[in-house]
């Protein structure tokens, strides 16, 4: 086709030129083909992540079980929903969650799937604990040392259970598995949000006056969206895979990662 | 176009789903006033650096992030250095994103730049105005929303403003980004505004609200805890009322101020309250150091140092709200405090202590150094020794050892500070000369551009000639007065003109010194102390007590009432005493009657009032003596008082006043009601039909108020069902 046309001009430089390009635009043509289908298998993967989690549910979920887990997390969900399903009954406590509360959103989902529900605050999680059988939780992010980047508050849920041995499971697709180790100096294992979610600015605005007074901000405000759990806390690491301990996480990770992608360098600074 | 589009098939089908207009943004690059001058001389206002990124780039990457698909740039002031900044970033490359920009060399306010921007007809819908130097991070589809729904029911809706609660500091009546007190008037429920005042008098300690405001709106909710963000969501009506009225300079003093005095158009401008979102504007040092802190502090996320957005360089975040960009070359025994901003590439020397502070890209700071609550931008040069406190230092100054400023010192660019010099607090140094001409608040930001530009290339000749070695020399060429920045130093102090002396430290980046906090404390105190002593002025717990209002309001009329009482009965003694005819007694009364101006029935009352009261005041030992003795009086005195009883009405007053006496003033009258208004009666001083009007009059009243009408019940009765004559017996109790 368009390797065709260019033969049929004139010299013979012009078309050895062209049948280079052309081949170059065949093989970019190519990349560019397994690029997608690299990326549609990975939104695949994403999208089936959950399923293949709840399959698993009933394995891990015992008749008349407490289970407790904080904030909102949509694997979560539909872990307990399908464990439900399998005719188990058992009840859960929802942590709410501070400051975004997306624990109250869990417990309404719930409700409506049918679930016996208790909503508590964050700081009565240790109240709590000890009627609790397991602590089932999402992730934002699993390291390679098998240390999980979870919603705030976590970290403390993690250490109360300890505490009472209590199992910590941590639900996790296999897309969350970052080859990189906290240690390391590049990965910021926290965002610090707007402390609007916590405070009103207009009742504090007095407190911020700079106008007046030493001119040094006496209030600081620090909204931490990220807690991390180290690997000892967490008991049970359940993939769509299957389930793992927390120190077999660092094999997993050659399945989904080259190794030349695994020290990731800083782009230097560009001068824009 | 869009527009025609909606009007022809208006009534077919939705306008919206037909010509989906994308949302267009106004943004004024220039702010029309001259609150950042020096600095402004040289580069426009919404390319100074905000925390390093400069401020244009905050606003369109908030109207990105909004949703915003076009925005149109109004450049006035240094427009060729905005419109080469713009085309040489990313914006002008942004997909969906689309910035273009309008150029002006003879606007004056923003209500020209509307204008103009009417002329090229580039509006087609609802858009968002705002203006080059604000922050926000809020999200648009609610206040949009709002404002459509607004405007398909009522087409007078044209603007709807957006406001954030901010308290403002009660003792120097400024809010917290250094503009007056704001106060505003808000119906609760249609949020719409209907008073606005930021240059409020604060000598007269009241502000005066129209009575008509209370007549539409059933409730209205003062406010002075809002701070105006100066985003609009306007309609293209704006635009066209702007050109219709050429008197419209500034948004808020003129436009909206007209809007909401004018009655005969009737257009209405609405509020949006954000809460947990930020936006505010810089509109002085104060706003910029307020604003600055607050982004360090992350009020504006996710428009902050450790994000990239579009046009900054991510700087990482590190304990206690210290950003360091990673090259650059710090001491060891350098400390570096919380909510410190260190750029790309800058050095610091030994034991430097920095703190609140922002530091450019590429500057040098020697050992010793202090820097405490300053803005120092890019290329800056500090040697060793220097004392840095609440100061701006723009690009390229450089700071010789040994020097020292004062907290509220503006540093403009390429100035020189020469060694161990003291610059003193709030004054600006700049390299161009102060302009001489002080034109009103509403000069513009270019005025001395021209000029301005003359005297910097010839400075840098002189500067390459002299191999960069600054001599006192240059200073003794140009002529004025010329202020020594110390020995090496370069540029002019411009002196604070005089009527700025407030502003200086009212809006300086450093914050307020307390003693003139403590006087601006003792003034209020004086004013409250004022306010309470004068009676007539509300206390200043502003409650009204209504009591005290209505007793003020009645004392009058019955202080006068009693006054005229007393003197008819001083001339009614006098006859008494004197002996007077009762003629001239009338002549006094009436003449009384005319000064205190009162009617025939006052007249009457208050002579029968006097009349009793002689008749009590005859010595008695018994009731029926009394009663004789009243009889006699006013048998005596009985054309004197049948003068003022030719009317039914006056009858009746009488005798309500008579009722008045036997309750309160003489009660030993009570048990001889009945027989005296007989007495009356049979004088001919009260005819029947007045007795039985005041009967029937009290047919309704309580029962306490019939206790005389009981009384005289027999007497009345007869009166009714005896015969027409008048002569008839008696029939008395006893």
């Amino acid at each position: 086709d368009s390797g065709a046309v260019p033969h049929t001009s004139s010299s013979g430089g012009d078309s050895e030129g062209k049948s280079k390009s052309a081949d170059k635009s065949s093989r970019s043509r190519k990349l560019k083909h397994d690029v997608i289908e690299a990326l549609n298998e990975l939104i695949q993967d994403i999208t089936t992540c959950h399923e293949l989690i709840a399959e698993q549910a009933v394995e891990h979920i015992h008749q008349n079980e407490v289970i407790l887990t904080l904030g909102s997390s949509r694997t979560v969900l539909e872990f307990l929903c399908a464990a439900k399903m399998k005719k188990r009954s058992f009840r859960v406590f929802v942590a709410e969650g501070a400051p975004r509360y997306q624990g109250h959103l869990l417990a309404k989902d719930l409700v409506t799937r049918g679930l016996q529900t208790t909503l508590i605050t964050d700081s009565a999680v240790f109240a709590m604990i000890s009627r609790v059988n397991m602590v089932i939780v999402g992730a934002h992010a699993v390291m390679a040392n098998g240390g999980v980047i979870a919603p705030v508050g976590l970290n403390m849920v993690a250490l109360a259970a300890q505490r009472h041995a209590v199992p910590f499971v941590v639900l996790a697709g296999s897309h969350k598995l970052c080859p990189l180790y906290p240690h390391n100096p590049e990965v910021l294992l926290n965002e610090l949000r707007s402390p609007s979610e916590l405070l009103d600015f207009g009742e504090f605005s007095d407190c911020m006056d700079f106008g007046t007074g030493t001119a040094s901000p006496l209030l600081h405000v620090v909204n931490p969206t990220f807690d991390y759990v180290p690997p000892k806390l967490v008991s049970l690491f359940i993939t769509d895979t299957g389930g793992h301990n927390p120190s077999y996480v660092y094999r997993l990770i050659a399945d989904y990662y080259s190794a030349y992608d695994l020290v990731v360098q800083r782009r230097p600074p560009t001068a824009s | 176009m869009g527009a025609q589009k909606k009007g022809a098939t208006r009534f077919s089908e939705d306008p919206e789903e037909l010509a989906r207009v994308p949302l267009q943004a106004i943004l004024l690059a220039d702010s029309f006033t001259t609150k950042f001058r020096p600095i402004t001389l040289d580069r426009p206002k919404v390319l100074l650096p905000l925390v390093n990124v400069p401020m244009i780039n905050y606003t369109l990457a908030w109207l990105e992030s909004a949703g915003v698909e076009e925005v149109i740039v109004f450049c006035c002031a240094h427009s060729k250095q905005v419109i080469n900044y713009l085309e040489s970033s990313e914006w002008f490359s942004h997909p969906n994103f689309s910035v273009t920009t309008i150029e002006s060399h003879n606007s004056i306010s923003a209500g020209d730049a509307l204008r103009l921007i009417y002329e090229r007809n580039v509006i087609q819908g609802d858009f968002v105005l705002i203006s080059g130097d604000t922050v926000s991070n809020m999200s648009l589809t609610q206040v949009l929303k709002e404002h459509k729904e607004r405007k398909k029911k009522d087409s007078n809706a044209i603007m709807t403003m957006i406001i954030k609660r901010s308290k403002s500091s009660p003792i120097i009546h400024q809010s917290r980004l250094g503009t007056d007190e704001l106060f505003m008037a808000i119906d609760p429920n249609t949020k719409q505004l209907l008073y606005y005042e930021d240059k409020a008098d604060y000598s007269k300690g009241a502000i005066c609200l129209d009575k008509l405001l209370l007549a539409d709106n059933p409730t209205i909710s003062l406010h002075n805890d809002k701070q105006d963000c100066y985003i609009d969501i306007c309609s293209p009506e704006v635009l066209s009322l702007f050109t219709d009225n050429f008197d419209y300079q500034h948004l808020r003093r003129h436009f909206v101020k007209g809007l909401l005095v004018d009655d005969i158009m009737g257009y209405k401008v609405f509020t949006h309250e954000i809460h947990s979102n930020y936006a505010a504007r810089i509109d002085n040092f104060r706003s910029y150091d307020s604003i600055s802190k607050d982004i360090i502090q992350r009020w504006t996320y996710p428009f902050v140092p450790d994000v990239k957005f579009f046009g900054n360089s991510a700087t990482k975040l590190e304990r206690q709200g210290m950003y360091r960009a990673s090259d650059i070359v710090q001491s060891r025994s350098a400390e570096i405090g919380s909510f410190t901003v260190i750029g790309n590439g800058t050095r610091i020397g030994n034991n430097a202590k920095i703190s609140n502070s922002v530091v450019g890209e590429g500057c040098t700071i020697g050992s010793n150094v202090s820097i405490e609550g300053s803005y120092i931008w890019d290329n800056v040069i500090i040697e060793d020794g220097c004392k840095l406190m609440h100061s701006i230092v723009c690009d390229g100054v450089v700071i010789k050892s040994g020097a020292v400023l004062e907290p509220g010192v503006v540093l403009s660019f390429k100035v020189i500070i020469g060694q161990q010099f003291v610059v003193p607090p709030y004054s600006k140094v700049s390299l161009f000369q102060q302009p001489t001409k002080q034109d009103s608040d509403e000069e513009l930001e270019y005025a001395d551009n021209s000029s301005g530009i003359v005297e910097n290339s010839s400075m840098a000749d002189t500067v390459d000639k002299s191999n960069g070695q600054f001599t006192s020399e240059l200073l003794d060429e140009e002529c004025g007065p010329t202020y020594e920045l110390g020995t090496g130093g370069v540029g002019y102090i411009w002196s604070i003109c005089e009527g700025s002396h407030e502003e200086e430290w009212r809006h300086s980046i450093a914050p307020i010194p307390a003693d003139k906090l403590a006087e601006a404390m003792q003034t209020t105190d004086d004013d409250l102390e004022l306010l309470t002593q004068d009676g007539s002025v509300l206390p200043p717990s502003g409650e009204l007590k209504p009591d005290s209002n209505y007793s003020d309001d009645n004392e009058d009329p019955r202080d006068v009432s009693i006054y005229f009482e007393k003197e008819v009965e001083a001339t009614f003694l006098r006859a008494v005493h004197e002996n007077i005819k009762e003629d001239h007694v009338i002549l006094e009364v009436n003449s009384l009657r005319l000064s205190y101006n009162k009617l025939f029935t006052d007249c009457a009352g208050a002579i029968f009032y006097s009349l009793m009261k002689l008749a009590l005041e005859t010595p008695h030992s018994s009731p029926s003596e009394l009663c004789n003795s009243t009889m006699d009086v006013i048998t005596k005195w009985k054309k004197l008082l049948k003068s003022y009883l030719t009317d039914i009405d006056e009858q009746i007053e009488v005798i309500q006043k008579f009722e008045e006496i036997c309750l309160e003033s003489a009660k030993e009258f009570s048990p001889l009601f009945s027989k005296i208004l007989f007495h009356l009666y049979d004088k001919d001083l009260i005819q029947e039909d007045a007795i039985l009007k005041w009967d029937d009059e009290k047919k309704y009243a309580d029962e306490a108020d019939k206790v005389f009408v009981k009384q005289s019940e027999k007497f009345i009765q007869w009166l009714r069902e005896a015969p027409e004559e008048d002569d008839d017996e008696e029939d008395e109790e006893e």
